[in-house]
């Protein structure tokens, strides 16, 4: 028996982008500011905080990587990556002009519209911060609609914390910005230890109305999650994103499950009581 | 075009039968290409030239069987960036590596008339018991793709991949109907690493080992079984004992086989 | 559009012109044929292609072709290849690269499969397929490559007359009855087919045959030989609360007792109809210049699944069962709104230690010690 299904764009598809920027950040971590070679699908092109384009450089691989960049762009737009296997490592001796493959984006983003009236936390580990990075653009640009917002950044050290030269202006414009390292250096007088330290020690005027946004190495992430309950925040009220290996990026490869969740599509975005059955199983 | 050198590479020979240095040679799509791409600055089976290094990548065939081996492979070793071993014999101590369960003096006493001018140890074992290794290619014979892709990525500056997933995979890719399934043929199939392309059961025989175990095999369970379909563990012995036989994991299972029979 | 055409006789003598108008359609005509000891799904162009007067005898981890004491067709059960391997190709190029004076250039393969006939699909492969569309048809993504196979092609199921000791299609609710999914569905009888149309293009087809009215005694001897192979199955898997039974028994002990057994060697995976994961690897030439993205089947056993930059999530074998046996069972139906196994018994007989999901779910379902 045949189908007839209408034919849909090739979720395959690459658009050529070329590197317009670069962006050194700290050891092995740099920006690459993208764009399209096709100005028609730089004009159609949005994305919600939080989502993630495929990056594919021929000749090496293709990896999921999230947007960093401010979601009102519309000329280049920005992605933080570390330089950990054969394709990122490729992407670091690129220059600019130099061109690649993307297709996106992809997945879930941050639910900004349900933290609406609420004191905002964002809670990032290490290069987490890059994700949540959009999300932090939106929600200074439309701060009266939040009653508070708050950056718990929790770094290994002084000298790996990303995006520092734009604290200033995020602290400036109303964002409480709090910086943990795990190793201090000597010049460092700031906190010190892990991120859910500062969670525990941050006074919560309303924790019922409070919304809690984290992206970090999932151990990170499952003890912000049981500190944010602790303090009597309605799990319905924290998001987090996850990371898998991923190969499509459109929930058909299988690699990213996590439980009955594709990473890919369903998230990378969840609430934390819909994955909270499947966080502490090992190896799931 | 770019000015940087090319990677000097050196092909080094131990105990083998210079089978996967042949896959080289015999890899005659890809040979000029890749000859553009290296300085093959030591490769006695292709060039008389001798250079005597550094290298930035040695390919190492063979196993180790001498004294003088032993001091060689050391030596190499603090002459090369990167060392690749290539092939059972240098991974896993190859076929010769049956000489580890028997009585070494005995051989050299039946195979040469004046076995005093023998030097040799009783254990042939791969390179990595020796030196570090940086990478290891599988097989016997390695394949000469994943030999071109070894070394095409280290000269791209990418770390080599070679797929870990067992012989099974490629046989159902290309539609080979299991032959211990269908046929009751025993086969090292389930517990050895995939890079010959599954080529045996295609031709109903059973996987004879050549790429050594797979990652996390488990070769007890398959033996458990292979013995309760009637193999006599003593054949069954001999099926593990092959080019990757010395390797730990076929190894433990051949002498626990061994000690149960 | 309600009422179903009431079945017709098709002579056994005829069954060739079915072939042969499928392949002047210019359909590909694949169907059971005999190869390497089994009952595989291959191109065929003669009804002597068939496994005629051949049967095949399986328990876990066996599969033994026997011969009939008759010259039935289509007498077997369900052999190693899955009609996946047509629909889902085992490699597909999905795009190409190019470097150009204007960089990298990238575009969709060349992709222009057949037109797909099958013959002799059976009522647990109709749902595999119909499990498989919903996978890569009904998402939010649509695969293309499995999309272009898929929209052409022309299904002749037949039905079971017999059952393997691995079928549990009954407990899937999935057969043995083909119902519906395909163009034609046949019963084999002693000197023919019951020929039953599932749709207009099916109908069709059959116009262009030779077929008579049946009889009430062939209607009777249809429904026989189908109620035989329900009779045939003894094997069963008990559904009931199965997704939360599953996922609530993550830590039970039976999963580190299957992971001593279980070879990790991918085989349930590969002869799974419905079993979908592949990985995207990067095929490049040598100089640079062009690379390809190469679409190659995969399974959750490799230890490499699921690598991720801190190693692999699933280390074990234990956890890679347990990710097969959930998925199939419980989250698929979270996922596609229906189980993942259809109770074709293939990863039952071509699991080389036997290991037997019906018994492994049995086992889950009694409570730890």
């Amino acid at each position: 028996m045949s189908l007839a299904s209408t034919p849909t764009a090739d979720p395959w598809g690459y658009h050529t982008v070329r590197i317009h920027e670069i962006t050194p950040e700290v050891a092995d971590v740099a920006t690459y500011h993208l764009g399209f070679d096709d100005s028609a699908v730089a004009a159609a092109y949005r994305f919600q905080p939080g989502q993630f384009n495929m990056l594919y450089l021929p000749g090496f691989g293709e990896v999921p990587i999230s947007l960093s960049a401010d979601p009102r762009s519309s000329t280049t737009w920005a992605h933080t990556v570390r330089a950990v296997g054969n394709v990122t490592q490729k992407l670091a001796r690129s220059k600019v002009g130099d061109t690649l493959g993307l297709r996106g984006p992809f997945g879930s983003g941050w639910p900004l519209h349900t933290a609406e009236g609420h004191d905002v936390v964002l809670v990032a580990g290490g290069l987490g911060i890059a994700p949540l990075r959009p999300a932090i653009y939106e929600l200074l640009r439309q701060a009266n609609r939040f009653r508070s917002l708050t950056l718990l950044y929790g770094s290994r050290t002084p000298d790996t914390i990303l995006f520092e030269h734009e604290l200033p202006e995020w602290s400036q414009r109303g964002m409480s910005v709090q910086i943990t390292v795990d190793r201090a250096s000597p010049t460092w007088s700031g906190h010190v230890g892990v991120v859910t330290l500062l969670l525990d020690r941050l006074p919560l005027s309303d924790p019922q109305q409070t919304s809690v946004l984290m992206c970090g190495p999932e151990v990170m992430m499952r003890f912000v999650g049981k500190s944010a309950l602790a303090r009597g925040i309605p799990e319905s009220q924290l998001w987090l994103s996850m990371e898998r290996n991923m190969q499509c990026a459109i929930g058909l490869c299988g690699h990213c499950q996590l439980g009955p969740t594709f990473i890919c599509k369903d998230g990378p975005v969840y609430r934390h009581d819909h994955l909270a059955p499947f966080l502490n199983v090992e190896g799931l | 075009m770019s000015a940087k050198p090319k990677p000097k590479v050196g092909v080094f020979k131990f105990a083998s039968c210079d089978g996967c240095q042949l896959s080289l040679l015999s890899a005659e799509d890809e040979l000029l290409t890749i000859a553009g791409k290296i300085d093959i600055a030591y490769f006695l089976e292709a060039t008389s030239r001798i250079d005597e290094g550094p290298y930035d990548i040695a390919l190492v065939e063979g196993s180790i069987t001498t004294p003088t081996d032993a001091l060689r492979i050391r030596d190499i070793r603090q002459r090369s960036k990167f060392l690749i071993t290539i092939g059972a014999c240098a991974t896993a101590g190859g076929i010769q590596a049956l000489r580890n369960w028997a009585d070494h003096d005995e051989f050299v006493r039946a195979v040469y008339a004046r076995p005093e001018y023998i030097e040799t140890l009783a254990t042939s074992t791969p390179i990595a018991e020796h030196v570090p290794v940086d990478f290891e290619l599988r097989g016997c014979p390695i394949n000469r793709h994943q030999l071109v892709e070894v070394i095409v990525s280290l000269v791209a500056g990418r770390k080599p991949k070679t797929p870990s997933h067992s012989v099974c995979l490629d046989c159902k890719r290309r539609g080979t109907v299991c032959i211990t399934v269908a046929q009751g043929i025993p086969c090292l199939g389930p517990v050895t690493q995939s890079g010959c392309g599954a080529i045996c059961p295609s031709y109903d025989r059973g996987c004879y080992g050549c790429f050594g175990p797979a990652k996390q095999c488990n070769t007890g369970s398959l033996c458990q079984q292979l013995l309760a379909d009637g193999t006599p563990a003593p054949e069954l012995v001999q099926l593990l004992r092959n080019y990757n036989g010395y390797a730990p994991e076929f190894r433990q299972q051949s002498e626990q086989l061994e000690t149960q029979a | 559009m309600n009422s179903t055409p009431p079945s017709l006789f098709l002579a056994r003598s005829n069954l060739q012109l079915l072939i042969d108008r499928l392949a002047e359609q210019g359909f590909e005509v694949i169907g059971p044929t005999i190869s390497q000891a089994a009952i595989v799904y291959d191109r065929i162009s003669s009804v002597s292609d068939l496994p005629q007067g051949w049967t095949d005898r399986q328990a876990p981890g066996e599969y033994r072709l026997e011969r009939r004491d008759d010259d039935q067709l289509f007498g077997y059960v369900v052999g190693p290849h899955s009609w996946k391997r047509y629909l889902f190709p085992p490699l597909t190029t999905l795009t190409t690269a190019d470097l150009t004076t204007n960089g990298w250039q990238m575009r969709a393969a060349d992709d222009n499969p057949p037109k797909y006939a099958f013959l002799g699909v059976r009522a647990c492969e109709l749902a595999a397929i119909r499990v498989q569309d919903k996978v890569f048809l009904e998402g939010a993504y649509v695969d293309p490559v499995y999309q272009r196979r898929r929209q052409n092609a022309f299904i002749v199921a037949v039905n079971c007359t017999q059952a393997a000791s691995t079928c549990f299609c009954t407990s899937m609710e999935t057969g043995p009855r083909c119902r519906s999914g395909f163009d034609l569905a046949l019963t084999e009888l002693f000197d023919g087919f019951e020929v039953e149309v599932g749709t207009p293009a099916g109908a069709e087809l059959l116009r262009q045959l030779p077929t008579t009215s049946i009889a009430e005694q062939q209607l009777a001897d249809a429904e026989q030989r189908r109620q035989q192979a329900v009779d045939q199955i003894t094997r069963k898997l008990d559904t009931e609360g199965i997704r939360d039974l599953l996922l609530t028994r993550l830590n039970h002990p039976r999963w580190e007792e299957v992971g001593q057994r279980c070879l990790s060697c991918t085989n349930c995976t590969m002869v799974c109809p419905t079993c979908f994961c592949s990985s995207v690897e990067e095929v490049s030439d040598l100089e640079g210049q062009h690379s390809e993205r190469e679409r190659r089947w995969d399974s959750c056993f490799n230890l490499d699944f699921s690598y991720v930059s801190g190693g692999p999530v699933r280390r074990d074998i234990r956890s890679r069962y347990r990710q097969w046996l959930t998925h199939k069972l419980a989250s698929w139906i979270d996922q596609f709104g229906s189980s993942g196994c259809v109770g074709c018994g293939r990863c039952i007989t071509w699991c080389p230690v036997g290991i037997d999901i019906t018994e492994e779910v049995a086992a889950l379902r009694k409570e730890a010690p």
